[in-house]
């Protein structure tokens, strides 16, 4: 862990350099002049790539990044027996470093007997009503927030990779449209800011590709780590158009949709965005 | 002036909104009608003013800068110094005044979708045809008939390009 801080804290600086000496640094075609590493594939750029420098900062030092509070909490839970079984994580799956890398890589995934998709949060919860005798967390709550950053987190750096072949291209299907479709008082559709206008400003704001490899996310607006669907939520309702449902067919469809956009970028799970 | 092809079937779905008249509101029908209605004339132009009283420009300025109104600094770039982070998603509207006239730039704020299908602009004075309009905010449009006036007389002051950025 200390190493592997360590480690990030060494990248940071790397990229600190990278900025202070940017008139003669590696070429880069996104008009930053800042080369991204892993946070760029192809045209893909993570959110990293729009934040400023200091939240870049905050996020590279696992010290400073607030969201490894909720990594702690994720890691008790992970080992303390819950529910009428009496079992924890650990006892059906080992050791999280070898049991979870690379899960997170693939959700949400297709899940066959209830024929519809299943997120992160909903696979958990799944384990804990059906396999523990436990109750689900409530979204958003700091128990279900902790323990999805801390599963995501055992897969950071790997790219994410999820399917959409098979039975999970129909769920693909809607999300693609419900990204497509114009919604709200403002009359808006999610390609219009993230992909026809990603990277201009709206007022003092950057507009990102909307790229959700760092989710579940440290938000400094929030002060608070959020879901994806909380972000969601966030977004509909700045076009003045009503939200979905946390944990909502709708939004896990989407889900789906956005997290196929960001196949290739690096899991960076807890992520620090503005 | 000839009109490109898709303007008809606005023109007509114009005409049709005042046939049905409850739909989006006919002009005296129904008191206090949020939204009234306008034509669309050759596909590029709305040139009869929503309402009677003209528009006022000091009145309108408010209106673009205020973020649960117009919020029209939110995208473009103006010549309003006191205000920080001028957005630039939209055009900057520098000189907007010698491109368009009074009635082009009416289209463009009532319903710009109508030039541009593919546009990420909001139509500020429409409440039809939208999809889950956040509740508290369905059947009302951004602006009213007058705050859109007094947008359009704003703009219309903004002739002189020579002090551009």
């Amino acid at each position: 862990m200390t190493t592997k801080a360590l480690a990030r804290g060494a990248l940071g600086l790397l990229a600190a350099g990278a900025v202070l000496t940017a008139g003669a640094a590696i070429g880069s075609d996104d008009g930053t002049r800042i080369h991204w590493g892993p946070y760029k594939v192809g045209d893909k750029r993570s959110g990293y790539t729009y934040a400023g420098a200091q939240t870049r900062a905050m996020q590279d030092d696992d010290f400073q990044n607030p969201a490894f509070l909720w990594l702690e909490r994720g890691a008790d839970i992970w080992e303390t027996a819950a529910g009428e079984a009496g079992k924890a994580c650990a006892d059906c799956h080992g050791e999280a470093e070898e049991a979870l890398a690379g899960v997170a890589t693939r959700y949400p995934i297709h899940d066959e007997a209830r024929g519809k998709l299943m997120n992160i949060e909903q696979r958990i919860n799944w384990c804990r009503e059906e396999q523990m005798g436990a109750a689900p967390f409530k979204w958003e709550s700091e128990d279900l927030l902790g323990i999805t950053a801390f599963v995501k987190n055992q897969s950071k750096g790997m790219p994410v990779a999820v399917s959409i072949d098979g039975p999970a291209r129909p769920f693909w299907e809607q999300g693609k449209a419900f990204y497509e479709q114009r919604r709200g008082q403002l009359d808006m559709a999610c390609t219009h800011c993230h992909v026809d206008h990603a990277g201009t400003m709206i007022r003092a704001e950057t507009l990102s590709q909307g790229q959700v490899n760092g989710f579940p996310t440290y938000r400094l607006k929030w002060q608070t780590l959020g879901s994806l669907h909380r972000r969601f939520r966030g977004c509909n309702k700045n076009i003045r158009a009503e939200p979905y449902a946390y944990g909502s067919d709708e939004y896990v469809n989407l889900e789906l949709y956005t997290t196929w956009r960001s196949n290739g970028l690096p899991i960076e799970t807890p992520s620090v965005r503005k | 002036m000839m009109s490109i092809g898709r303007t008809t079937p606005r023109i007509i779905s114009a005409g049709l909104a005042l046939g049905l008249g409850l739909l989006s509101g006919t002009p005296g029908a129904l008191a206090g009608d949020p939204v009234t209605p306008f034509t669309i004339v050759d596909g590029y132009t709305v040139p009869d003013s929503l309402t009677e009283t003209p528009g006022d420009p000091e009145r309108g300025r408010k209106w673009v800068i205020n973020r649960k109104l117009g919020n029209c600094l939110s995208c473009h770039e103006m010549p309003i110094p006191e205000e920080q982070f001028h957005g630039q998603t939209g055009p900057a509207l520098y000189g907007v005044a010698d491109v368009y006239d009074e009635g082009e730039l009416r289209l463009r704020l009532v319903d710009p979708k109508a030039l541009n299908p593919y546009s990420m602009m909001p139509s500020f004075h429409k409440v039809d045809g939208l999809h889950r309009v956040l509740s508290g905010f369905e059947g009302k449009p951004i602006l009213s008939a007058q705050q859109v006036e007094d947008v359009i007389a704003y703009l219309m002051t903004l002739r002189d390009t020579s002090k551009r950025r």
